[in-house]
This record gives structure tokens, sequence and C-alpha cells, in this order.
């Protein structure tokens, strides 16, 4: 049933115009970017790269592909989980919002079920996302780009990395991403269960990230101890795959937050559900 | 012997300290067009979503087919076809898409052909690759039945399913549950505020009101009583009223307005008491008779 249920899911993810806002605003974005960089990035890098030039002397592309991918996963990881909560947000209060979720939860399917199908659905959408992104900023940023050596500035300072060495940092970047997106994913379905209107939990789901954002990000002794448990902070995790050496500890240590995030929020979501009255 | 497929004992719901259902039973029995009456906010809505585990009872028991629903829901509602308030479907998915996502997860296998069938017996054939937002309310709850037939369930629950059609949509309706009862044995409950409705096509029925169940049984004996509430409309209704208790022993009451004079008698009576009124020279302007229990539902709405 749970299989049945999320086919179900995903006909509907598939007819449902907003599902496509996700994939267009990536598209748009990203497309932006590329262009951008490619009419005026040069005069860009010479900007960054204007302090290392009196030590250090440049050859080669370093605007190429590798970069681009750089840029846009930095610039985009806090803005994509809006794109996300617009579907996995609607998913449980949009139906109740409609009165379907009524004549789904009159059928002989288990509430667990019905939740459990819409949360696999949701990370099925959210991959798919993830996958939009990677093609749009990893494979046209090396078609329009081409490939080179990656220089990337941390707090350690600037890191140079092999063309042939980048790769497969980019395939676990994007999956890390991917585990961040879920994570958001699943909180927006959570804010959902307790929702009977598609724009709360939408609202609600950003207003967290922002929120956490600020949190983490502020300097105070008082936060200290709760930001290393903030599911934002390890949305930046796949950024450790861009330092020599990775920092494997940490980013194992931001899989296990995330993975407690996705675990708590999917059994509140499934408690709540279980119990909830279905008065739409 | 009739084999019970509903049995609601002493069921109680409160919505954040409105208690919605204070004390509602009933039993249906199989082959039962069973009418579940009562005015606007009654309750009937809070207990057909009770028994269909939509929400929790605060207490009470509910058994469906010899089962307690709580601790048997998926086998129960493998066996029940419902409509809930109004129909709701995926607006930006067609009639036939709709029925085929809510047949996956309806228990038993549908195929797509028996999609069309059913489609076709509430008269929606041509019209399955519509979109449902295109659809006229008739259409709606036409639809709205065929998701609640289409996996062939033994027991239909209807809840107001004539609820805003014109008059040939509400016949159509009609016709259709005696269908499904006279041909296909279905059992149906089916509710609604009108009594007239229930008193076409139901064999048994139950009245609610404030979330209570007032009176239950065969809606033959509850109906087809000789007892009727009898208005009189006369030229000196005091006079009236003395006649009345000298005569037969009936304390007639006066209406609000003081012209009419309002009594409970038997069907066979009524024609003597006027014959009596007509000797003593009174005039009747009209006589208005209705079944005690009609009188009384009306009454109850009004009330509201």
């Amino acid at each position: 049933m749970l299989l049945k249920n999320t086919i179900n899911e995903l006909i509907k993810i598939i007819a449902k115009p907003r599902s496509y806002i996700g994939f267009g605003a990536l598209t748009l974005l990203i497309g932006v970017i590329l262009l951008a960089m490619k009419a005026d990035g040069k005069s860009f890098i010479s900007f960054v790269t204007a302090s290392f030039e009196q030590t250090l002397s440049f050859n080669g592309e370093i605007l190429n592909g590798n970069l681009m991918a750089f840029i846009i996963l930095q610039m985009l990881i806090i803005h994509v989980p809006l794109l996300v909560a617009l579907v996995t947000g609607d998913l449980v209060s949009g139906e109740a919002a409609m009165g379907t979720l009524r004549m789904m939860a009159t059928k002989p399917i288990s509430r667990s079920a019905i939740l459990g199908s819409k949360l696999l659905a949701g990370a099925i959408y959210t991959l798919l996302l993830t996958l939009w992104m990677a093609f749009m900023a990893y494979g046209v940023g090396q078609w329009m780009f081409g490939s080179g050596d990656l220089i990337v500035l941390n707090n350690d300072g600037l890191v140079i990395i092999p063309a042939d060495d980048i790769l497969w940092r980019y395939l676990y970047g994007f999956g890390l991403a991917y585990l961040a997106l879920l994570a958001i994913a699943s909180m927006s379905i959570c804010f959902s269960v307790f929702s009977d209107n598609s724009i709360g939990p939408i609202v609600s789901t950003m207003s967290v990230i922002i929120l956490f954002t600020i949190i983490g990000s502020l300097d105070v002794s008082s936060f200290n101890s709760i930001q290393p448990f903030l599911l934002t902070t390890h949305m930046s995790a796949w950024r450790s795959l861009f330092e020599m050496p990775v920092p494997v500890q940490e980013i194992l240590n931001s899989i296990y937050i995330l993975l407690a995030h996705i675990i708590g929020f999917t059994g509140i979501a499934l408690w709540k559900f279980n119990k909830k009255d279905i008065n739409t | 012997m009739s084999q019970e497929v509903v049995s609601v004992r002493n069921l109680k719901k409160s919505f954040k300290g409105f208690q919605a259902v204070r004390d509602v039973s009933f039993t249906v029995n199989k082959n039962d067009v069973f009418g579940f009456l009562g005015p606007n906010g009654a309750g009937k809505s809070t207990s057909l979503r009770c028994m269909l585990s939509l929400i929790k009872e605060d207490s009470g028991e509910i058994s469906l087919f010899g089962k307690p629903m709580n601790s048997n829901r998926i086998e129960v509602l493998s066996k029940i076809g419902s409509i809930i308030e109004k129909p709701d479907f995926y607006k930006y998915l067609s009639a036939f898409k709709n029925l085929e996502l809510l047949s996956r997860i309806s228990g038993s296998s549908v195929s797509k052909s028996e999609i069309n069938d059913i489609l076709e017996f509430v008269g929606l054939k041509g019209r399955e690759k519509h979109r449902f937002r295109t659809f006229s309310h008739g259409m709606k709850q036409r639809l709205g039945i065929a998701q609640a037939l289409m996996h062939n369930p033994e027991l239909i629950i209807l809840d107001e399913p004539t609820t805003g059609l014109d008059p040939q949509g509400i016949v159509d309706i009609r016709n259709l549950i005696l269908k499904l009862s006279q041909e296909q044995g279905k059992t149906v409950i089916l509710s609604s505020h009108q009594l007239s409705e229930i008193e076409m096509i139901a064999n048994r029925m139950v009245i609610i009101n404030k979330g209570e169940t007032l009176i239950e049984g065969s809606v033959s004996e509850l109906l087809n009583t000789s007892q009727m509430v009898v208005r009189f409309q006369l030229d000196d209704v005091q006079r009236g009223m003395k006649l009345l208790k000298s005569d037969f022993q009936i304390e007639a009451a006066l209406d609000a307005l003081g012209q009419e004079l309002e009594l409970e008698i038997e069907k066979m009576r009524i024609a003597d008491v006027a014959e009596c009124f007509i000797k003593n020279g009174l005039r009747i302007y009209s006589i208005e008779q209705k079944r005690k229990l009609e009188d009384y539902f009306i009454k109850m709405i009004q009330e509201g």
C-alpha cells in the first residue's frame, strides 16, 4: 500500500503546476549567473584575485566550470529550501485544505502509510531538484566554461584542487546538499501535518531557516552551545569537501546531525498525523 | 434475525469545550437504507466522521461488521464506501485519473474498464477525461458516489448527498440509492436534514438533535402512526377550547397569535371534532394536520 500510494503522490506532484516552479527558478537563476559570468566573469575574477597577484602567478583559466559550480552551490544552498518547501510543505496541509485528505483517510490505508508515502514522494522530488541543480551548475557550467583546476578561498587560505581531483568532491557535495534539503523537506512536511492551509508550513519553514541562519551567524556566547546542532549550520557541510585534507570526521558529524533532524521531524510528523482529527 | 452491520453506542465527541456529540446510539442492519436525520448542527457529520475514524471519539463504542472500528480500521474500511460532507477531488486531475488514484488505495483491485463502468453507472460517461475543476455540483456528487462504489463495498455512507442539487439531480441520486439497495443489496446510511427525503427511501431511521439520539426505529412505524397534530382556525377559539374539554376531554393549546387551536388527536376523530364545532355554531376557517413526528421534527428545525 505504501508503494501504491507513493505512486499516487508522485502523480499528484507531477500534475501540480507549483512543482515546476522550483525547476523553472533554478534554471533561471543558474542561467542568469552563468550568462553574467560568461559576459563579465574575467573582471570579477581579477577583482577577487588582485590581492594575491603580487605573491602568486596564476596560469590557465581560473574561471572554469568547476569554479562556477562552487559559486552557484554556495549562492543557492540557502535559497533552494524555499523551492523544496513550496512543494513538500503543501503535501499534507494542501490536501487538508482541499478536502482530499478526508477522502484518502476513509480508504483502507493506514495513516502511517499515507504520511510515509508523502515523505517518500517528497524525498524523490527533492532528489530530482538536487539533480537538476547539479546538472545546471556542474553540467552546463562545464559545457560553457570548460574544466580546470579549482581555486577556493576558505578559512585556512587559498586551496588549489587539481581538475582530476574534483568530480568526486562534487558527487559527495551534491549528496550532502541533498541530505540538507531532505532535512528541510522533512521539517516542512512535519509543519504541514500541524496545519490545514498551504501557506503556513511554507512560511514557517522559511522562518525557521532564517532564524537559525541568524542565530548561527551571531557571535554571541549564549548561542555558541546550540550553533553546532542547528540544521542550517550543517547545510554548508559540502564546503568541507573542498578542503585539503578533507575533514572526514567533521563531515560525518554533519551527516549524523542532519539524519537526526530527518528522523526527529519524521517521528513527530508520524505521531501527530496518527492522532490528527481530520475535520476539513 | 437481522444481521447487524453498524452498532454505535453512547458516542461522545467534543471540540475545544464544545460538545458536538453528547450521546448518540443507533444500529444499522444488513440491507437497510438507514436514515440519519437531524437538523443542521445536530452532530450527524461528526458522528459519521467518528464512525470512519476520521476523528477520534472521546468515548463510546463503534462496531462495524461486528468488529470494533478502532482495532480493525483497515479491514472495516475496505468494506465501506463513503462521501462525508461533500466530495472533494484533485481539481487538476480528470475524473478518471481521480478514480484511478483512489482505486489504488481502495483495498481491492479495480481495473480501468471497471472505472469506466462505474463512471457510466453514475452518468458521467463522456466526461471521464474532463478535469474535476470543470464539473458542476451535480457532477461532483456523482463522481463522489462513483468513488464510494468503486471497490464494491458492502456499506455505503452518504452524508447529505442531495445538498445543493437541482430537483432532477435529487431524483437521480434518490433513484441511484434505491437501485443500490434493491438491485445490489447494499446497506446504505443516508444522512439528511429533510424528513421527506428519508421517508421516501429509508426503511429505518434515527433522529438526532443537539448531539443526542431522540428516537430510532422503522420509518413506517415512526411516521405512519394514527396520532396527528391538528390545528383548527376558528372564529371563537375560546369556545372551541371549552368544547374540546367538555366533549372530548382534550386539552388544546393556543398558538402564539391566539388564533389557532393546536391539539393531538387520532386521525379517525378529526371529523368528529369538526362536526362538533359546526353543530355548536362555530365557523371553521381551516384545518391543518401533520403527523406527530413530522410536526415535532419541523419544530426542532425551526428552533435551530
